[in-house]
Parts: structure tokens; sequence; C-alpha cells
């Protein structure tokens, strides 16, 4: 029983592992970048270690250079995360009936790639909080890790996000959604999400464009399923 | 450490905080109507492809269907790895060693 237990949080690290090494040059980008305008390496790693939302705090470095107050930078954190909602919303129903307590610390470790993860496996296999606790493990002692390489390292190397690994990202969550497209509706979603996200991407300033894709997305899939059930 | 820095640092993570735990910490626990419950199932296709597509096709901002475009080419044949049911770890692996091939012929 135990063992069984102690496999799936080991299945939920080793799962994430390949994507984590896309993730770990903008750590290391991070950790540098922080370095340069201007924060101790103390403030660098505890935004890393506290916030653990890449897109956010990058963002804020820039920010915290010019002298933003702590509610322009707060509130731009939000709005980046937003996305979170959309995540969060789509494990609710496997995360039912578990505490409080045991939501939080789960819901705290989820990122872009711990989700991917996490759902592609709740959706094939059925859901382990275990496995998502594994995940999350893999994910943020991979940021905090990459963070401080970076803080320390920071003069030493060079621009790790011109390594090309940062192609990881994609490359993973590829084969995540490939084996997804299984019927006109789960295709069209795929196709109405990158039109929109490639255009929104560009015309729409921040993180917007992954949250207008999603729900522009999701709404056609849910209505063209509509469709097919009143044929029914 | 600054106070005022490691107060912003606090307050961030509290907003991140929320915007993770919001939807599951309310939604949990309730019945969710059906046709919600259907349209969450879309949300992780929409999703990736929403992470993957700007990334592959606008790497610099614009769209770049190009041979030029490494992100594209190594996408391609990730995703036809993909196609052709190969473990993921294939798909990574054949995406990577294209792109790293890419980037030290062209450089």
């Amino acid at each position: 029983m135990n063992k069984v237990r102690r496999n799936e949080f080991f299945l939920g690290v080793k799962d994430t592992l390949p994507v984590m090494c896309g993730v770990f040059p903008f750590g290391l980008a991070y950790g540098i970048f922080g370095q340069s305008v201007g924060l101790t390496p103390a403030e660098t790693i505890a935004m890393s270690l506290l916030v653990f939302a890449g897109a956010a705090q990058f963002v804020s470095l820039p920010m915290f250079a010019e002298g933003a107050g702590i509610a322009m930078i707060s509130l731009t954190a939000l709005l980046i995360n937003l996305r979170h909602l959309l995540m969060g919303a789509s494990l609710s129903p496997y995360m039912k009936g578990m505490s409080l307590a045991k939501k939080a610390p789960l819901s705290f470790g989820m990122a872009d790639e711990t989700y991917a993860i996490t759902i592609s496996r709740a959706q094939a296999a059925g859901y382990s909080a275990l496995y998502q606790a594994g995940s999350n493990a893999a994910g943020y002692v991979t940021w905090a890790v990459s963070t401080i390489g970076g803080v320390f390292l920071g003069g030493h190397i060079t621009d790790p996000l011109s390594w090309g690994l940062d192609f990881a990202m994609p490359a993973t969550f590829l084969a995540l959604l490939i084996p997804r497209l299984v019927d006109k509706v789960s295709i069209s979603v795929c196709l109405i999400a990158a039109v929109v996200s490639i255009v929104a991407s560009i015309a729409v300033p921040g993180k917007w464009y992954i949250i207008i894709a999603c729900i522009t997305a999701v709404a056609v899939g849910g209505l063209m399923e509509r469709g097919t059930a009143d044929e029914n | 450490m600054r106070t005022e820095i490691m107060l912003t640092i606090v307050a961030m993570a509290i907003a991140t905080f929320l915007t993770r735990f919001t939807s599951p910490a309310l939604l949990g626990n309730t019945r969710l109507p059906d046709w919600f419950v259907r349209l969450l199932k879309h949300v992780p296709t929409a999703m990736l492809t929403a992470l993957i597509a700007p990334a592959l096709l606008a790497p610099k901002g614009i769209v770049e269907v190009a041979l030029t475009n490494h992100y594209l080419i190594a996408g391609l044949v990730a995703a036809y790895v993909a196609y052709r049911r190969q473990p993921p770890i294939a798909t990574m692996g054949s995406g990577m060693a294209v792109m790293l091939l890419l980037r030290s012929i062209s450089v």
C-alpha cells in the first residue's frame, strides 16, 4: 500500500522532469536578471520560493527597477496569473471532497507545466493527489535550484535562453496535446486556440492571449457538442 | 533584505496563490452543472495549444512560416513523432535534437 502511494509520487516527478529541461534556463535567466535590476540574492530567491510563477516574476523585475509600488506590482502578478482560474477550474472536479487544507498546498504548486502533466494523467488514468504532489515538487525544486544557480553563477554563464532549451516546453506540451486530438470537436478546439492565441499574442500585451484563446476555444467546443447532442 | 521589497514579494505571492486556489476552493465541493464540466474538459487542449502555438509560429512576436523558423521545424518533427504514438520522451528528444542541430548549423 505504502509502496503504491510512493510510486504515484515518484511517477509524478518522473513525468515532469522532461519539461523541466525547459524551465531550468528560465530560472537561471530570472536569477541573473534579478541581480541586474538590483534585487539582492535573498530577495531574488525569496520571490521564486514564495511566488513560484515565472511569467509574473519576470514582468515584476523591470517594475522593481523603476520603483513601482506594492499595489501596482501585485496587481500585475494577479492579472498575469488569471489563467490559473481556468486551470484550477478544470482540475477541481478531480479534487472534489478533498479538504481545503489539502487543496491549498496542491494549488500552490500548480504552474503551466505541472498542471499540464497532472491533468493529462488525470484524464488518461485517473487523478491522484500524490501524483500531482510529485509533479509540483519537481517543478518547485527545479525553479528554486535554477534561480539560485542564476543568482550565484550569473557572471559565468552566457544567456541561458539562447541555448535552445526553451524548446523543451513546447516539445513536451506537443507530446501531451497530439494524443488528445481524437475527434472533430477536439481538433476544432485546438485549431481555434492556435489561431486566436497567435493573433492575440501579437495584438494584446502580456499573457492575456492565453486566457482569450482558451475561453474562445472552449466555448466553441461546447457549442459544437451541444449541436451534436441536439441531433441525437 | 529591504522591508518594502519583501512586502511587495509577499503581496505578489498572495495574489498569485489566490489565482491558483480560488477555483479548487470554490468549485470543489458543490456539484457543477453538466454543461460546465463538459466545457472544462476542453480546457487542457485549449490551454496546451495556446501555450505552444505562439511559441512555434511566432517565436519573435511576428508570424514566421519559414524554414528559418527553427521552432516551427522542430515543432513539426516533434508533432509528427507524437502523432505516430511514440512515447513522450521520443517526441521531446527528436524535437530537441532537431532544434539543437538547426541552431548549430545556422550560427
